[in-house]
Parts: C-alpha cells; sequence; structure tokens
C-alpha cells in the first residue's frame, strides 16, 4: 500500500517536515514495513513554471519538419522575472522552439526553465536549434513524468486549470508530494485504505485522527433505488456471498470532465493510473476509505440487478476483453440480460462506463471473502477490489462510500445526485468477545493496567465494557480479524508497544539432548568430512531419467518416484530417489570451473513412494483429527530414509615434493561407504554386485547382516560417464543411512585381550578368479577355530606360476591362545585346518 | 697427520720413562689432530694398534726380570691409560661433530610438506545448522525432525492457515501429483511443531531444523530450497516475555554479549501475538545495526487444539529464522548462489568450522 503524504495530512497530524521515510519509521512500530518512497522530486527539480504562448510561427525545416518557434511569458503581465539564471530572460518572456503543433497562441503551458532537471536526469539549458536559441522547453506529460499515454504539449486548460502566470508547476501538478509504501500483512485488510493507515499512524504517534468518514453526510434516501434483489442459493460455508449492497445513481456528468491534478496525481503515487474522470473517483474513493466500487453506465443496466451464483454453461465478457467461462461457485452481478459482472472481481463490458456515460449507477457492496478470492484464483484476474475483498472490507461503510462517490461526481463532473438510494441487505455486526480479567498480562508478561487495555481497545475503534471477571469487546466493523481474545490481545501489545515487553528465560525440563539417530547423522558426516570428502548440498530435482537410472539396479525399469505438480522446469520434474544425480551435476559444474580432482558427499533425504500416496481428503483445522485420521496422514506420506552418497573424479591429492598423487578407484567408494558404517559400529558385507548405473564388474552391492541391501558401491559404468560427461573411471557410492544406523549395537560386550604371545602364519591360496576374496577369508576364519585372533588378506596375484583361470590369495593369520603360549604346532594344525576347509569349499591349493 | 707406519718401529724399552713419554706425547698429538673418526681411527691404529711403540713396549714387559715388572707395568698402565682417556674424549667429540653434522645435512624445507591428508569440508549451512542446534540443546531444549515431503494438513491446516486465506497464497507452494493427495513439500519447518506436540509428552521445548521448499527461482537473494530452524516452546504460563527472554539468549550466544533483539507486531497464521524479530548485529559489516533475521509469537490456540492441547491450560510460543539469511549476514556472504551451487572452494574455505 502506497501512502501519498498529502492525503495521509488530511486525516492524521503528520508533521509539517516529515518525510516518507519518517512516516515509515512511525509505522513500522505498529506493524507494517516499510517497502519504498516514491518522490518525484528525487528525479524532477525546476524552475519548471506555468508560462503562456505569446506567439507561435510555424517554420519549415529542410529535414522536413516543422517547428514552432515560440515566445512565451513565464511572469505575470508587468512584472519582473525575479530569477537570475543564464538564460533566462530578465524580460519574463522565452524563446523556445517547440516540435509539438497541439497548443495555440494564448495557451497555458507549463515550461522548463534552464536549471531545471526532467526524470531521466535531463538538464535544461539554453541550446543552440534550428537558428535559434531555445531558452527552455514547453512540457509534455511524458516529459514530466505524469503521464505515458500521449507526447503532446499538456495544455493546462485541459485540466480544467488556468493558474497565473510563473507559478510553480511542480507544486500545481503535486509533483511536490510524496508517498511511503507499506507492507500490509494479509490478516488487514482495513490497512488497504487511507482511512486505516491514518488510524494506525495515530496510534503510533499518539496523535489526533479524523476518520474520512465522519466527514461525509449520507443524504437521506427520498426513495427506492435501483431495485436490486440479493439472492445467493449456494453460500460457502454458510456465508451468503453478498450480505449489502448500495446503489446510487448519479445523472448529467459532463464525460469531458477532466480529472484534476490533485487527484491524478495521489493516484499515480498510489501506484494507479488516471484513465477517466469517473474511473479516477471511483479508485480515489477505493484508496480512501477501503471500499471498492464499481460504476456502471446506468443506462446500460437492464431491470433489476440480481447478486446470484453463475449457471452452468453462462460466460461473461469481462472489462479486459477476455470472455469467461464462470464457474457455478462465481458469485456475479446479472441484470435481465445476464451477467454483467463478477462479484468484486471485474466488471462486464457490456455496462462499461465510457466517455459517453452522462448517468453512472454506483455499486457498493460487501462481498464475503472466500468467494472472491476463489474467483480470483479460478480467472487469474488480480485487481484492486479483489485484494481488498478477500482481506475483508468494512461492511459499515458502504453507503458513505457511495455518498463520497456521489459527492465527487457532482463536484467535479457537474453530475446531479439522485436522492433515491438502495441499501439491500443486511450485516450481522460480530458477537462481541470477552477478554478475562489479566489475560493479556498473563500471555505477554507485562502487567497492563485497565486503562491501559481498555484505552488501547477503545482507540481501536471498539466498544468495551467493563463486566464480571474481565471485558466484553464489540470490535469495530472494519476489524472483522478481532475475534478472540488472543487477537485483543495483540492489539493491546502492539499499541502499548512490543519494546516494553520484559525479557525473561524460561527453563526448559531436563532434556535428553540429540537422539541416537542425530548423534550417528552427525559422526557419520564429520567422519565424511574428515578423511577429505567436501560436504555439498544439491537440489532435490531430478529428470525421470535420472531415477530410471540411479534408483533401480536393473536396466530398463521405471523407478516409483513423486513427480511435482508445479516444478520450476520440466525437466527436473520429480523429487530424487538416489543423491547421486545431484552430486553429479555439481561435480560437472566444478570440473567446468576448474577443479577436476574431487570428492564430493552428500547427506539428505531421498523420496520413495510406496503404496498409498496421501489421503483424498483433509480433517478441518483447530480440532485434533481422530487416530485413524492421523494414521491415514502419517501413512499417505512417502517413505523418506537419510541417504549418503559421495562421487570421486580425477586425483586423490595434488603432486607435491616427495608425493604422489594417486587416481581414485572403485575401493575409494567401497571404502566411504564402510566409514559410514564404521562409525556407528555396524558391519557392511560388501558382496560382488549389479547395478546400471556401475561398472558391471566393478559394483559393490552393499548389505547388512539381517539381508536387507542398503547400497552400492564402485566404478560408474563407462558408458554412463560418457552420456553424462564425466571423468572416465569416476567412482561413487549411496547407502541408506537410516538402516544402518538402525543396526547400531546397544551394547558393545568386551573382548578379553590375551597376553600371550602371538604366534604368526601366511598361507597363499590359488582359487578359481570368481571366487570372492571374502568368502575365502571366512572360510580360513571358520575352519580355523577359536585360536585364530585375525586373518587379513595382503596380497592378491594372477600371472607367471599361477593357472589360468586361477588367482592367488596371500593372508596373514594371528594365532594367540586365551590361556597359554600357543606351540607352533597348534598354530600350524589350526593352520592346516583352515586350508582343508577352504580346499574343500574352492577347490583351493596351497602355493 | 700421522701415517700408520709399514716399517716395524724400534721397541720402546718399557722402563724408559723418557721413550715411552715420547711415544704418548705422539700418540696425543695424533690424537688431537685428528679431524676426523676415520683420522680417529688411524691413529689409534698407529698408536694404540699390535705393531704401535706403545703396545709393542707393553708386550716387552712379559720378558723382564721380575723384579722390573711392577715398574714397568706401572709406566706403562699410566701411559696406554692416558692414550685411550685422549681417545675416547676425542672420539666422543668428533661423534658429536658427525651426528650434528649428518642432522645439518638431513635438512629439508619444511615449507615444502606436501598435503598427504586430503582436506574436506562440511558445507557451511550444515556446520550453522549444528551450532545453532548446539546452543538449544544446552538450554535443555530437544531437536525434533519431520519429513520434507508433508501432508498439506500438517503444513498448513495444523498451523491454522484458513483454506482460502490469502495467507497461504504467500508461501508460494510446491504440490506433487496427483493434487487430491494433498502432498507438499513443506514451505517451512513448522510442521514438525505440530509433529511435535502430537507425539511428545508436554512441557515440549523442541528446535527443528531442516529444509524447506517455496517456488522461488535462485537468484542472488532466493532459492527454492532453503534451510530453517524453528523453534517451539508450550508450557503452562509461558508468555511473550519470555519468548523475547529465550531469543535474546540465543541471540547473544550467536553473536556475542552485545547483541539484542527487537520485536515488531506482524502476521503469521499460527501465531497470536506475531512479531517481526529483528537482531541487533555488533559485527554486521558496515557498522552495527538491525537486521531482519525472522518470525515469532505466541502460538495460536488453534494450533494447540490441532493437537489437542487445552489453550487454557498450556501456551507457548515459537520462532523461525532461515539459516541462509543467518550465514549471509552473519558470515558476510553476498550471492545466495554461492550456497547453492556446490563449488568447493565455497565449502573448503569454511573448512569444518563457521
Amino acid at each position: 500500500m502506497r501512502i501519498p503524504l498529502t492525503w495521509l495530512r488530511e486525516y492524521a497530524q503528520v508533521p509539517a517536515g516529515a518525510t516518507a521515510e519518517d512516516v515509515m519509521n512511525d509505522l513500522v512500530k505498529v506493524g507494517f514495513e516499510e517497502e519504498d518512497v516514491h518522490r518525484p522530486l528525487d528525479t524532477i527539480s525546476g524552475p519548471i513554471v506555468v508560462g503562456q504562448v505569446l506567439s507561435k510561427e510555424p517554420e519549415a525545416q529542410s529535414n522536413g519538419k516543422t517547428i514552432n518557434w515560440c515566445s512565451v511569458r513565464v511572469v505575470p503581465e508587468g512584472a519582473a522575472q525575479t530569477l537570475d539564471i543564464d538564460g533566462i530572460d530578465p524580460s519574463g518572456v522565452q524563446g523556445i522552439v517547440c516540435g509539438a503543433h497541439n497548443f495555440e497562441v494564448g495557451d497555458k503551458v507549463v515550461v522548463t526553465l534552464p536549471g531545471a532537471v526532467l526524470p531521466g536526469d535531463f538538464r535544461i539549458t539554453p541550446r543552440k536549434t534550428y537558428g535559434h536559441v531555445s531558452a527552455g522547453m514547453i512540457a509534455s506529460v511524458r516529459e514530466l513524468g505524469i503521464g505515458e499515454d500521449h507526447d503532446g504539449i499538456l495544455v493546462l486548460s485541459t485540466l480544467g486549470l488556468d493558474p497565473e502566470l510563473g507559478t510553480d508547476a511542480l507544486a500545481l501538478l503535486g509533483l511536490d508530494d510524496e508517498a511511503a509504501e507499506i507492507n500490509v500483512t494479509p490478516d488487514r485488510g482495513y490497512a488497504f485504505s487511507i482511512r486505516g493507515v491514518a488510524r494506525e499512524y495515530a496510534h503510533a504517534t499518539d496523535s489526533v485522527f479524523t476518520d474520512p468518514a465522519s466527514l461525509v453526510t449520507v443524504t437521506p434516501s427520498s426513495g427506492e433505488g435501483h431495485a436490486v434483489d440479493l439472492s445467493d442459493d449456494a453460500p460457502i460455508y454458510g456465508k451468503p456471498g453478498c450480505d449489502r449492497f448500495v446503489a446510487r445513481t448519479v445523472s448529467g456528468i459532463n464525460p469531458a470532465a477532466p480529472t484534476p491534478p490533485w487527484m491524478s496525481s495521489r493516484l499515480r503515487l498510489a501506484g494507479i493510473r488516471s484513465i477517466s474522470l469517473p474511473v479516477d473517483i471511483s479508485n480515489y474513493v477505493m484508496l480512501e476509505l477501503g471500499q471498492p466500487l464499481h460504476f456502471y453506465d446506468a443506462a446500460k443496466v437492464a431491470g433489476t440487478i440480481v447478486v446470484r451464483r453463475a449457471a452452468a454453461g453462462e460466460t461473461l465478457e469481462t472489462l479486459d476483453g477476455k470472455v469467461r467461462k464462470l464457474d457455478a461457485e462465481d458469485l456475479l452481478i446479472t441484470d435481465s440480460t445476464g451477467p454483467i459482472g463478477i462479484a468484486g472481481v471485474m466488471g462486464g463490458a457490456s455496462t462499461e462506463v465510457s466517455s459517453e456515460t452522462t448517468t453512472v449507477l454506483i455499486e457498493a457492496a460487501h462481498f464475503e471473502e472466500v468467494s472472491i478470492s476463489r474467483s480470483r484464483r479460478r480467472h487469474k484476474l488480480p485487481s484492486e477490489a479483489s485484494k481488498r475483498f478477500e482481506r475483508g472490507v468494512d461492511p459499515a461503510i458502504s453507503a458513505i462510500a457511495a455518498q463520497r462517490a456521489v459527492d465527487l461526481l457532482v463536484e467535479l463532473a457537474g453530475g446531479t445526485e439522485e436522492t433515491t438510494s438502495t441499501d439491500a441487505g443486511s450485516v450481522t455486526p460480530a458477537a462481541p468477545v470477552f477478554l478475562p480479567l489479566g489475560y493479556t498480562s498473563a500471555r505477554i508478561g507485562i502487567e497492563f493496567s485497565q486503562s491501559q487495555v481498555m484505552g488501547s481497545l477503545t482507540d481501536l475503534g471498539a466498544v468495551v465494557e467493563k463486566v464480571d471477571g474481565g471485558y466484553s469487546v464489540a470490535a469495530p466493523s472494519w476489524r472483522h480479524d478481532l475475534a478472540t481474545k488472543d487477537d485483543l490481545t495483540e492489539e493491546v501489545a502492539r499499541l502499548v508497544g512490543y519494546d516494553l515487553i520484559p525479557a525473561t528465560l524460561p527453563t526448559a525440563p531436563p532434556g535428553r539432548g540429540y537422539s541416537r539417530t542425530q548423534q550417528q547423522r552427525r559422526r557419520v558426516v564429520q567422519a565424511l568430512a574428515d578423511s577429505g570428502l567436501t560436504e555439498i548440498l544439491a537440489y532435490p530435482f531430478v529428470s525421470k531419467a535420472s531415477n530410471d537410472t540411479f534408483g533401480v539396479a536393473e536396466a530398463g525399469a521405471a523407478r516409483s518416484a513423486v513427480k511435482l505438480a508445479n516444478p520450476l522446469s520440466e525437466e527436473f520434474g520429480y523429487l530424487r530417489t538416489s543423491v547421486l544425480p545431484g552430486l553429479i551435476e555439481i561435480a560437472k559444474r566444478n570440473h567446468s570451473r576448474g577443479f577436476h580432482d574431487l570428492a564430493l558427499f552428500e547427506s539428505g533425504l531421498v523420496f520413495l513412494p510406496d503404496g498409498t500416496l496421501g489421503t483424498a481428503s483433509i480433517p478441518p483445522l483447530g480440532v485434533k483429527p481422530s487416530e485413524d485420521v492421523l494414521d491415514a496422514l502419517y501413512d499417505g506420506i512417502p517413505y523418506q530414509p537419510l541417504t549418503m552418497a559421495a562421487v570421486f573424479t580425477g586425483k586423490d591429492s595434488p603432486a607435491a615434493p616427495g608425493h604422489t598423487p594417486r587416481a581414485w578407484d572403485w575401493a575409494d567408494a567401497v571404502d566411504a561407504a564402510r566409514l559410514v558404517a564404521d562409525v556407528v559400529g555396524v558391519e557392511l558385507v560388501v558382496t560382488q554386485g549389479s547395478h546400471q548405473a556401475f561398472h558391471p564388474g566393478r559394483a559393490a552391492q552393499l548389505s547388512l547382516r539381517n539381508g536387507d541391501v542398503v547400497g552400492y558401491a564402485g566404478e560408474l559404468h563407462p558408458k554412463l560417464l560418457a552420456e553424462l560427461n564425466m571423468p572416465a573411471r569416476s567412482v561413487a557410492m549411496e547407502i541408506n543411512a537410516d538402516k544402518v544406523f538402525a543396526q547400531a549395537p546397544d551394547v558393545i560386550v568386551a573382548k578379553p585381550i590375551s597376553t600371550f604371545p602371538v604366534a604368526t602364519q601366511d598361507v597363499a591360496l590359488v582359487v578359481p578368479v570368481e571366487i570372492p576374496a571374502q568368502a575365502v577369508l571366512e572360510t580360513l576364519r571358520e575352519g580355523a577355530g577359536e585360536l585364530l585372533e585375525d586373518v587379513a588378506l595382503f596380497d592378491e596375484y594372477q600371472g607367471t606360476g599361477i593357472p589360468e583361470g586361477s588367482k592367488s590369495l596371500a593372508f596373514g593369520m594371528r594365532f594367540r591362545a586365551a590361556d597359554r603360549t600357543l606351540t607352533s604346532d597348534e598354530a600350524s594344525a589350526a593352520r592346516a585346518s583352515a586350508v582343508e576347509l577352504a580346499a574343500e569349499r574352492f577347490g583351493a591349493t596351497q602355493r | 697427520m700421522p701415517e700408520p707406519t709399514t716399517e716395524p718401529a724400534a721397541v720402546p724399552d718399557p722402563l724408559d720413562e723418557a721413550a715411552i713419554g715420547a711415544a704418548v706425547e705422539n700418540a696425543l698429538a695424533a690424537i688431537a689432530a685428528a679431524a676426523t673418526l676415520d683420522e680417529l681411527k688411524a691413529a689409534r691404529l698407529a698408536h694404540t694398534g699390535e705393531k704401535s711403540p706403545l703396545s709393542l713396549a707393553n708386550r716387552e714387559i712379559g720378558g723382564l726380570a721380575k723384579e722390573f715388572k711392577a715398574a714397568a707395568g706401572k709406566i706403562m698402565g699410566a701411559s696406554r691409560g692416558r692414550v685411550a682417556k685422549a681417545l675416547a674424549a676425542r672420539t666422543e667429540v668428533l661423534e658429536a661433530e658427525d651426528a650434528a653434522r649428518i642432522l645439518i645435512e638431513e635438512t629439508v624445507d619444511v615449507t615444502a610438506a606436501p598435503r598427504r591428508r586430503r582436506a574436506g569440508a562440511r558445507h557451511p549451512l550444515s556446520t550453522l545448522q549444528d551450532r545453532v542446534c548446539d546452543i538449544f540443546v544446552g538450554m535443555g531444549w530437544e531437536i525434533a525432525e519431520g519429513p520434507e515431503l508433508e501432508s498439506e494438513w500438517f503444513n498448513f491446516d495444523a498451523l491454522n492457515f484458513k483454506p482460502d486465506h490469502p495467507a497461504r497464497e504467500m508461501q508460494d507452494t510446491f504440490f506433487v501429483e496427483p493434487p487430491e493427495a494433498h502432498l507438499l513439500l513443506r514451505t517451512h519447518t513448522s510442521p514438525v511443531q505440530v509433529r511435535s506436540l502430537l507425539e511428545r509428552e508436554l512441557p515440549v521445548y523442541v528446535l527443528c531444523p531442516g529444509k524447506v521448499f517455496r517456488t522461488d527461482e535462485l537468484d542472488a537473494t532466493h532459492t527454492p530450497v532453503f534451510h530453517q530452524f524453528e523453534g517451539l516452546a508450550i508450557d503452562k504460563k509461558l508468555s511473550m516475555a519470555d519468548l523475547r527472554g529465550t531469543l535474546e539468549h540465543f541471540a547473544r550466544q550467536m553473536f556475542g554479549d552485545e547483541a539484542s533483539i527487537r520485536l515488531r507486531p506482524n502476521f503469521f497464521p499460527f501465531t497470536e501475538p506475531s512479531a517481526e524479530l529483528d537482531i541487533w548485529h555488533p559485527g554486521a559489516k558496515g557498522g552495527p545495526r538491525w537486521i531482519e533475521w525472522g518470525g515469532c509469537g505466541m502460538v495460536n490456540p488453534n494450533v494447540l487444539r490441532a493437537a489437542g492441547i487445552d489453550p487454557e491450560e498450556y501456551s507457548g510460543f515459537a520462532f523461525g529464522m532461515g539459516i541462509e539469511r543467518t550465514l549471509m549476514f552473519r558470515n558476510e556472504v553476498g550471492d545466495m548462489r554461492d550456497m547453492i551451487e556446490g563449488d568447493v572452494r565455497f565449502s573448503e574455505h569454511f573448512g569444518m568450522e563457521i
């Protein structure tokens, strides 16, 4: 909402020197955030004065144009020029070359004299042109920044003005005014008016407010005006779409009457373009009182106005020239020909006020919020009117606003007031709210006195009555947002001042600290970073193809994924089922910026819909749903496990003296996945895997001891890397961290430490290449029995000396007994039985 | 320097003190003159080796008459002792010199040390989120989390957003297909407030951090995916003064003892009264000033009712701030895109700290 200061001053006591910034500083205290300042004088400055064309000599030019060489008087007849600026003639008459032709000798015009600056930093100086020295300019509305429509000369008589020569044109045209723009929260519809803001300004500055509504005297009706029938047979939420409709008529208006500059200047500062006098008046009254008005050309309205819901198949051509299909829920203004407007949203073309209109029918109605809001959304027609109706308009202002419009049409357009009037419908005032004694104090933490409570609420316009145990508060008609004792509490606190609220620190009961999962997550993320990976946070929006590739192991299967109804880009229209696509995008971005050796990871949620998606309906607000309904809500929300993934490209470190970097390989990916499990004390079972996104021979399937597959790690598929334009041999891992965390042991039972001497023995076994080393290792462990303390693979070899199709695996075995020193025979026997089992299972032979 | 003699030397008489003394002096001179361990070894061989005058003289004792043996032994013992002591002393000196020389020779350029441990980094948004959580956990609060893909009821209705109210549209929401399923990407972390009230025992003091979504295009100051933390305290007799006290305490933990907060009236469907929260940031770029930080207020009774809590018995407050915004003014991040694009330079500049 933009507030022209001259307008605000009519109803509030704004100090003489106050700027828009000062006003905003005051309004922010009562809850209006500052948005902007609109000040014409920031871009335009004088001397810009009223002049009169004394002579106008057309001179044809060689370029085909005709210019006018004019002399223009810029001081009153007989007076001397008092301005002492280079280029301003002491005689008071300026020689000016003008390219426009829409003025005559004797016309009063706006002259920008040397020294003036126009919007766009256009500085006026005497200049030689077309064989003359042109000392100034005869200005157009566009050059003055007050209009766009025409660029001819502004002839002041067309605005109904006949000022004295030399008058300051900036003041004359309202260019010395300025506006403060504030943000109005959606609960405060009343503040979309000068009336509402002036009242708030008075609250903020503790000064006197004059209600503009109190300055209007509604003419007593001499009889029924235009017939109006309110007939809503399908109210939304049981509330009729229109509960008050005031109709007034003004006849005999002069269609050619101009909008006076004070009005067009205020409208312009408020952000509304001047159209024609009647339209300008309707907007002016709306801005001043907050009541949207609609003006019909009375000659075009046929019969009784009926306010009703639309019927199937009805259409309406709206003011913007578009034919709209109406919905049965749309509230309409109709006459005997059918719809003539969508109530509160936009009028129809057939009854529009035009340059021929001489009799205006004024509508000042009160429409229900939800109905207007839905129609506005349905037809995508946001307007100044719908904005106000949606947020709630004062139902008591209708007749006053209509009268204000009547008065302005009479005063400015030469119209005649019809004293018959219509006021259909009836508004039920809201029931008073009971505010218990002490409630505001308890909620806010300030001991409010009775006079503070009653005074604040009375200042707002409420009627406050002291009753047993508290106050009975009848909210003012424009404050439909004041419906509960908490609403009233906010008002008292706001008017007394939030700054006075003291600070006390409440003590929370003893907490349990971070949950187990929260601790696990933080430790794992930290461990990944500590191990040299860089954390990133990608958007969870991906393409269908990415989900299908990274989300399912088998090629060709479609991944069940959640699709966005309104994505920012159709390409990335799905929620991720894998963290990898986002990581890869970010890896590529880093490559394009010159970083090729990367180790990136992300920890975040993926979205895995399975079964029910959402609920067909949702319960109402303000009541706890039943357990069944709550369960259905919970069940409809897809599984969103915390997932961790990493991508590695290039080398593990920069080359340095004495240090040779290593290219990341598949084992780094497996290792990163292992780290996730290791940190939380869970064993990860790594087996040869198969996943379409990974190299078929270099993919590890990651699972838990309970058999759950929790992820994959390894080298990404070379073909996929080529398609993605990623470096060859890039590796990656992804793991469902929630599932890993859930397997973390509650208690780890200690193992006794034997201090008897160790016996170590190595063994090299030749096995077929396809036998996994891990399987051989586990067999050795099993075969060796309890004397084996540890076994580890330390070498793998294929080539000379090993038969084709076989490999040699070398293991170090560490034996120790808990209760004695082992003999070498005992160790050898344990080793032998381990080898025997491996021979039996895999045909392993000792090398 | 004395070279080991190749010719057999004249054997001194072990009783000839002058001759033995001369041999000792020769030996001491050679030892003193040895500049390296190798030269010292040569001197040792020449003057204490088997063929050295002193050794040869010593060997003569065996052939002496019994009555001379003691005198000769005494002379030779003392003489050889002097030489051995000199040798030991010189060895120590030269070994120390040698050790020092080796250490000098082993000098490296420590400034050229390679970084063998790869420097990883946390994303500063997640580090900052941890920092915020730590402060509240320190106050006895707990951390509550919830799903990012959420039911419309938790995101709006339960928070007292009326179905057709403009406030609902102010939060530009990502809905998912099919719209009849009433699922959306949460527009704030407030649905976790409702979940906490439904799932936890009263009183509740929780902080809800997490990712939230709005349909804004990415630019220098907007991002469709960002992070918030919201606090919720529901207890008996909580007032707006408790809200201010909590926020002030938190602000001082984050920004130092000079920090303070300011409340301005505002509107949110889920709080009444509602306030906009500004922070006095003593370390702000360009000097201390007020910075818009978030929103807060007393929890609207309808939110409590949605969780089955009697608003006549319990009351409380809630507040919410953006983590991106906090990082922007706390750490002087000028462009939102730097936090989003994943450029490793951004995270690595912060490393593990914030």
